[in-house]
């Protein structure tokens, strides 16, 4: 407890540092998921091959992901572009399957409907689809979220500074409460991430409630 | 590119055979601690989700914990064990810290494996004259087995991808070389490393998903569609038999 | 025969399902119990192979009490045909015939000469043996289900809703081969329906039940129509409306019409 208060200033950059670090995977992981977890829906030919690689791309460590990149896209091993690049790969990964079972999940009823009733094919996907689809997408993302706040912490390995720095210091230094203060703020991130997460969907899908416990089984795998 | 070409080198150099520390000795090492683990972390988490599925019982309890333990950051746990047990323990340390990684998706697992079957299913088992037992053996455990698998799959892969982060407090497997090797630059050992790690992973993942094929009920799987592991599908099969 | 004594069900809750019913099954009849969802009757039915006890009052087979069997012995000893058959999605067909004799100990061979043999009783292809319950249809599936249920050729057979979750035509279809088989074995059968049709085509002794599984009228199928009990058998049987009173036709007396009208047949001379 003493070192938290000797440290004030550290812990406070540091977690600005992971809250920078972990919020371009979540939301460019979850953009980019939309398009393409969307023709994996869409076009079943595709779904086998696009689901596989997904998957292979989740199976890859992210230690030996970090080390992988650099020599592929030509960055250095220690930029902060490594990790957010690695993240956003690992959350497509898990997004594009959500995203297509959210597609799924929609009523074939309910689009038959909106085409009869006189929607465009855009003004359809907007309108109809992707509200429906949303609190699969949103189950989805709370797991994109989650994981990218815990696995920023790795990044230290590879020299980018995150609260996982506060685990090699505090090891190195012998310093017990320097590593809880890291796993306590680690863990305080991704619960306020969650938060604001289940704020939005709230108050973009306020009927989504009623759907709450068809949810609740999603998320427990 | 040229430094895929050094890391091919590296892997093809039969010095990295034969020495200390050997490409061969940091996979087996890295397979040992993950069998270690993984078994460990069944004989808990598949008994416990088989009962919370079975009754019902500590079904939130059961949700929140594994939600929550995504989020905690294994590699801290690690160091904070290695700190806590003291280094000549860090093997020890290692171990649970795994275990602890791999209990949630075994739980979920097992859990959704026994919740998902038709409830209709177990009470004419029953009215057949099936003891607890029975039911158990020869209706539960065989329909639950693919997500049990499923669950088995997730965890094997997280630890396969966790266990190389154990090379910091100086235990072996195939981080080793990468951990070593950053602070020196010697990027021929970490991508080699790194590409073994990978190839390791995906066989992994394949003997995973051959085993769930083999598992699946054969009626089961005619009836719900190409891949019964994800759940999803799986939901929707057992929807559709309603 | 079985024999219901003052037996009651309390859930958990307060909620009480059976209330003081008294009742005796004949041995060799086909006795319907027939009432509206949540009426009770299920849980009547469901005594019998004790997959549920009564709070109170006993249940006897032959004169036994089942408080002292072994419910699992019992249940082996009667056959049970549920609802959307219940069978065991991972099993073959022959093997969910055969589930019974097998868990008896009798050998496999044997359990399944005998399943082969039931499926021509129920009138099932034996191309069938090995497919998966839901490469079946559901009339199948129900088939499987009664042979299942005959497996070790048990005294009495419990009937709960069998033939709710087939298409109508497909139900008539069963409900007449039911009759056929019963006329063969001559089984000691309770079967449960909400279906008053059903009720009236199988039964040889019809129990109409209220909430609390309260008997409001017993008898055969003629008794309940020619002299509903109360004004509520005489709703819950549609006793003033459609087919239920004919009349000969004013135009022509060889025509029989309902009470609308409509013409329903013609009377043989």
């Amino acid at each position: 407890m003493q070192w938290v208060g000797n440290n004030l200033g550290l812990v406070a950059e540091l977690t600005l540092a992971h809250i920078a670090l972990s919020i371009p995977p979540i939301v460019l992981g979850g953009l980019l998921s939309i398009p393409i977890g969307w023709l994996a829906f869409r076009f079943p030919t595709w779904r086998g091959s696009v689901l596989g690689v997904v998957g292979v791309l989740y199976t890859i460590p992210s230690l030996a992901l970090f080390v992988l990149l650099p020599p592929l896209f030509g960055f250095p091993i220690l930029s902060e572009l490594n990790v957010i690049v690695a993240l956003v790969i690992y959350a497509v990964a898990i997004m594009v399957r959500s995203v297509s079972d959210g597609f799924a999940s929609i009523d074939a009823g309910s689009l038959r409907a909106a085409t009869a009733v006189g929607y465009g094919p855009w003004q359809r996907f907007f309108q109809v689809e992707l509200p429906l689809a949303g609190p699969v997408l949103l189950a989805g993302l709370r797991v994109v979220s989650v994981s990218t706040v815990s696995l920023v912490t790795v990044g230290v390995l590879v020299g980018v500074k995150s609260l996982g720095y506060l685990f090699t210091d505090g090891f190195q230094r012998r310093i017990e409460a320097e590593i809880v203060t890291g796993i306590v703020m680690t863990l305080v991130v991704a619960l306020i991430f969650d938060v604001l997460l289940l704020a939005l969907g709230r108050a973009l899908m306020p009927w989504s409630l009623l759907a709450k416990s068809r949810l609740r089984a999603n998320e427990a795998v | 590119m040229e430094l895929f070409v050094d890391a091919w080198l590296w892997l093809t150099n039969p010095e990295n055979y034969t020495s200390e520390g050997s490409v061969i000795q940091r996979s087996l090492e890295h397979l040992a601690y993950t069998s270690i683990v993984v078994v460990l972390a069944a004989a808990i988490a598949i008994p416990l989700g088989f009962f919370i599925g079975h009754t019902g019982r500590g079904r939130r309890w059961a949700v929140g914990v594994a939600g929550a333990a995504r989020a905690l950051p294994t590699f801290g746990l690690l160091l904070y064990l290695v700190l806590l047990l003291g280094v000549e323990r860090r093997a020890i340390a290692a171990v649970i810290a795994l275990v602890l990684l791999a209990i949630p998706p075994l739980l979920a697992g097992a859990y959704t494996g026994v919740d998902q079957i038709d409830r209709r299913t177990l009470d004419a088992a029953r009215a057949q004259g099936m003891t607890g037992g029975q039911v158990l053996w020869r209706v539960e455990i065989p329909l639950a087995l693919p997500l049990i698998v499923g669950g088995l799959r997730s965890a094997v892969l997280q630890v396969v991808a966790t266990v190389t982060l154990i090379a910091y407090v100086g235990l072996g497997g195939l981080g080793y070389d990468i951990i070593q090797g950053i602070p020196l630059r010697h990027f021929d050992q970490m991508i080699g490393s790194a590409l073994v790690i990978v190839l390791l992973a995906l066989l992994l993942d394949a003997l995973f998903a051959a085993m769930t094929r083999v598992v699946t009920p054969k009626g089961v799987r005619s009836a719900g569609g190409e891949d019964i592991r994800a759940r999803e599908g799986s939901r929707r099969a057992l929807t559709r038999a309603r | 025969m079985i024999e219901f004594r003052h037996v009651s069900k309390d859930y958990p809750g307060g909620a009480r399902a059976v209330s003081d019913f008294s009742l005796t099954v004949p041995t060799g009849t086909l006795t319907v119990l027939v009432g509206s969802s949540g009426c009770g009757k299920t849980t009547l039915l469901r005594m019998v192979n004790r997959m549920v006890e009564p709070t109170s009052g006993e249940v006897l087979i032959d004169g036994q009490h089942l408080s002292e069997r072994d419910p699992v012995e019992l249940r082996r000893s009667i056959g049970y045909v549920m609802q959307s058959g219940g069978l065991l999605p991972h099993k073959t067909v022959i093997d969910n015939i055969a589930t019974v004799s097998r868990l008896c100990g009798v050998s496999k061979t044997e359990s399944h000469d005998r399943a082969r043999e039931l499926m021509g009783v129920v009138g099932l292809d034996s191309d069938l043996a090995t497919r998966y319950p839901q490469q079946l249809s559901g009339g199948q599936q129900q088939r499987v289900g009664v042979a299942r249920a005959l497996a070790m050729d048990p005294n009495i057979l419990l009937m709960d809703e069998p033939f709710g979750a087939v298409d109508p035509v497909v139900r008539r279809e069963l409900q007449r081969e039911l009759l056929d088989l019963q006329a063969r074995l001559n089984k000691t059968v309770v079967f449960v329906t909400h279906d008053v049709d059903e009720a009236f085509l199988v039964a040889d002794e019809m129990v109409i039940l209220r909430e609390g599984a309260e008997i409001v009228q017993q008898g055969t199928a003629e008794d309940i129509i020619t002299a509903p009990a109360d004004n509520f058998v005489a709703s819950f049987i549609g006793a003033a409306q459609g087919n239920r009173v004919l009349h000969r036709s004013s135009k022509d007396p060889a025509v029989v019409v309902d009470s609308d009208g409509r013409i329903q047949g013609r009377l043989e001379a």
